[in-house]
């Protein structure tokens, strides 16, 4: 049984957390303001993409979004490339022209990727996140009108540290039966997660960041993460800041998620793992919720469901959380009007409901789906 | 053969593997406050003086006082033979620590408590409900998530239990700063706290005519630390198969997702400290929220009840408007572990009632009742 310290340990525990902590904060400030979009267009004035279209289904959803693209006329030239992993002396590798496109153009748009299994692979999505240090995960619910789930309402955006916290893999046995996990959090990890979130927050017209913890009990490991926040937030006196434990998030959001959908939550990594799942069940799933994975040096954003072997090149598939990730990606590179632009075409195409696809209760190919939001867009 | 190896591992590791296989005595019960797990019969069995039992209340924070006053009332007119020693801890003051350790020296001659719940701070002391749930060693913790008839949800026929480890895991409270900026929190996962929550859960779902136990967890990424937890289960399972209770298991950021989306698809859920509190929070919210979900946290010896969904509500606190049910139900649950089956089911039944009738509804159900309005409602159906 776990003994609990008396209560002059525990305080004499908090200063010296805190003290050590308002040290931190001054030798842990990131010098970047955020992982802002900053390459210039090419001659033609268009911008270069990295497209990765994946596994599975992901040539069929990735073609769907290259024909919207043009129609939309939006500046993007698509640079394709293979991830396809090899083993590189035992390690996963990716092509290392794939990762020098995505260095180059410092954006990139992904399909659902198949992990190959028992050949010693790790995860793909691992790899890239170490290979361009993707630190942050933006995951944004919307509820989708003519796609009827329990919720009507739901806007949501949530913001998830990427790269450590429960993540941190740093596991092991201490006698038999005995286990010890170590979630690690750093000042410098949750003070680049929270600046990104009050970034995202004031670019995206929501003036609201909250802070997701359990700090009550982890005192020290969420209480650095909120210490972190809450320093960040004196640099956005514009964004108002609040902090929401983690079980009344998931309460309140599953009863009603409508007082959410003026606020950016920021948390740390299993947190935002379970409750970016959470969100996207209340709008219906993966198949309609896009995501974004924001680095340093460069930036993916991805379907997050599977790559569907089952229905692959049947054309079947519904493009739609690659679409939705794609917008995410235009305004991520400051193209506004055309995001807005295919995201009504979008959404006019579900609510009228005849060129939907099966998974939407629809009968359209993945083909018919594409067409009527081209003949959407104005 | 599991077991087997438990027991040959160290003297201590034995004992303990020894004391959480002996089954436990149960109730049979079908209605949402549903009989726990609990030892009644053996040796915590708690006792009765002069007719009456004396029971620990610590009303909590928050609401804790108005719905611990429900419940006081409703014992009053029913004449139940139970006898309360209060115990008014607060978490907000430091001064009241004194009190907490007489509440909890009273838990342990009673063995027996009901509770509301106690705030905790975060610049300041550690939470005293965790400190509670793992000096007492009160392991399990079981919510029933279950759709009332007068309570509108988004779901309907929602009915799974919530079976929670409460005593480590990420709530084993050891946190150090390695390095300014850097800290470690160790989650501790044993073997012997696995095995007993899910041997309870186990004989949760066969003693209250359930058909299936998922154990969730993360060990796809925390491979050694969940892969224990979900590898005990999965051990576990293969002595209830022939019982008729499936066993499988789920990652918990899918479970949460499903939960929302398709929740009838849940029966009897195990999973660690933490995922346990995440999916009592959305599991009280798909049946209408922390006001109707009761609860109980179990150990070999005490027996505490307290609401499922565990808030202290206090942006509603002293304002009579909160919703009793959670508090009365948990009530109920413990006169049932007191063996006082009749007043127990007279209680429960009067609470659905009165909820099923809609004449009489709180805020958080859509109603204008006040807490005392509401428990008069009650009380008259008695």
């Amino acid at each position: 049984m776990v003994l609990k310290p008396t209560p002059t340990a525990i305080a004499s525990a908090l200063r010296q957390f805190q003290t050590s902590t308002k040290l931190a904060a001054s030798a842990y400030q990131s010098t970047a303001p955020s992982s802002a979009y900053s390459t210039k267009p090419g001659a033609n004035g268009n911008y270069t993409v990295t497209l990765i279209p994946g596994d599975g289904i992901g040539p069929e959803i990735a073609e769907s979004v290259k024909s919207i693209f043009s129609a939309a006329k939006a500046p993007i030239q698509w640079e394709e490339v293979d991830v396809t992993p090899t083993l590189v002396n035992g390690k996963t590798a990716i092509p290392a022209d794939a990762i020098a496109s995505v260095k180059k153009n410092t954006v990139a748009l992904k399909g659902p990727l198949a992990t190959p299994i028992g050949k010693g692979h790790v995860s793909l999505n691992l790899t890239l996140r170490r290979t361009f240090g993707l630190f942050a995960n933006v995951r944004p619910c919307v509820s989708i009108k003519g796609y009827k789930t329990a919720y009507d309402d739901v806007n949501t955006v949530l913001i998830r540290e990427n790269t450590e916290g429960e993540y941190s893999g740093i596991e092991h046995e201490l006698v038999p039966g005995v286990v010890q996990s170590i979630k690690l959090i750093t000042y410098q990890a949750s003070e680049r997660v929270a600046r990104y979130a009050f970034h995202y927050a004031s670019e995206h017209g929501r003036n609201k960041v909250t802070a997701v913890h359990k700090a009550t009990v982890m005192k020290m490991s969420d209480g650095m993460f909120l210490e972190a926040c809450r320093n960040v937030a004196k640099d956005y006196p514009n964004v108002v800041y609040d902090e929401d434990l983690l079980d009344r998030v998931c309460l309140r959001v599953v009863q009603d998620p409508t007082p959410y959908a003026d606020t950016v939550m920021v948390m740390p990594n299993l947190y935002g793992d379970i409750l970016s799942d959470m969100c996207a069940g209340l709008i219906g799933g993966l198949g309609l919720t896009p995501s974004g994975n924001i680095g340093k040096d460069a930036s993916i954003f991805e379907a997050v469901h599977g790559s569907a072997p089952d229905i692959a090149g049947k054309g079947l598939a519904n493009p739609t959380a690659l679409l939705l990730s794609s917008l995410m990606m235009l305004r991520h590179m400051n193209l506004f009007k055309h995001a807005d632009n295919i995201e009504n075409a979008i959404f006019k195409t579900i609510a009228d409901g005849k060129a939907i696809t099966g998974d939407l209760g629809g009968k359209a190919s993945t083909s018919q789906y594409t067409e009527g939001i081209i003949s959407r867009i104005k | 053969m599991f077991r087997t190896a438990l027991k040959s591992s160290t003297g201590v590791l034995a004992q303990a593997s020894a004391r959480t296989s002996v089954p436990f005595a149960v109730r049979a019960a079908s209605n949402l406050a549903g009989s726990p797990v609990t030892g009644a019969g053996r040796d915590n069995v708690p006792t009765k003086y002069g007719g009456t039992y004396t029971v620990t209340l610590i009303p909590g924070d928050g609401i804790g006082a108005e719905v611990a006053d429900s419940v006081k009332e409703i014992f009053t007119s029913l004449n139940v033979p139970v006898e309360w020693e209060q115990y008014n801890v607060s978490g907000e003051t430091h001064g009241d620590e004194a009190e907490f350790k007489r509440a909890m020296e009273s838990l342990k001659r009673n063995k027996v408590g009901l509770k509301g719940i106690l705030y905790t701070p975060i610049d300041g002391h550690n939470s005293w409900n965790v400190a509670m749930r793992q000096s007492l060693d009160i392991y399990a913790n079981v919510v029933v998530c279950k759709t009332l008839d007068g309570v509108p949800t988004r779901h309907d026929g929602v009915d799974f239990a919530i079976i929670r480890e409460n005593t480590e895991g990420e709530y084993a409270g050891l946190e150090h700063q390695s390095y300014p900026g850097v800290v470690e929190n160790l989650k501790v996962m044993t073997r012997v706290k696995a095995e007993r929550i899910a041997r309870f859960a186990f004989d949760y779902a066969l003693k209250n005519g359930r058909k299936k136990v998922t154990c969730v967890h993360k060990a796809n990424i925390m491979k050694l630390g969940d892969g224990l937890f979900l590898n005990t289960c999965t051990e576990v399972a293969k002595e209830y198969a022939a019982s008729g209770i499936a066993f499988d298991s789920m990652i918990v950021d899918n479970t949460s997702m499903q939960m929302v989306s398709k929740p009838q698809q849940f029966d009897t859920i195990v999973c660690p400290n933490l995922y346990g509190n995440i999916l009592s929070n959305i599991g009280a919210a798909l049946v209408g929220g922390p006001g109707i979900v009761p609860g109980a946290s179990l150990g070999r010896e005490i027996a505490l009840f307290e609401p499922g969904c565990r808030h202290v509500a206090a942006d509603i606190a002293g304002k009579n408007v909160a919703n009793p049910s959670a508090m009365i139900l948990s009530s109920s649950m413990l006169l049932r572990h007191l063996g006082l089956n009749k007043q127990a089911n007279s209680i429960a039944s009067a609470v659905y009632k009165v909820i099923k009738d809609g004449k009489f509804k709180t805020r958080d159900i859509k109603g204008t009742t006040s807490t005392t309005d509401f428990t008069k409602a009650i009380i008259e159906q008695l």
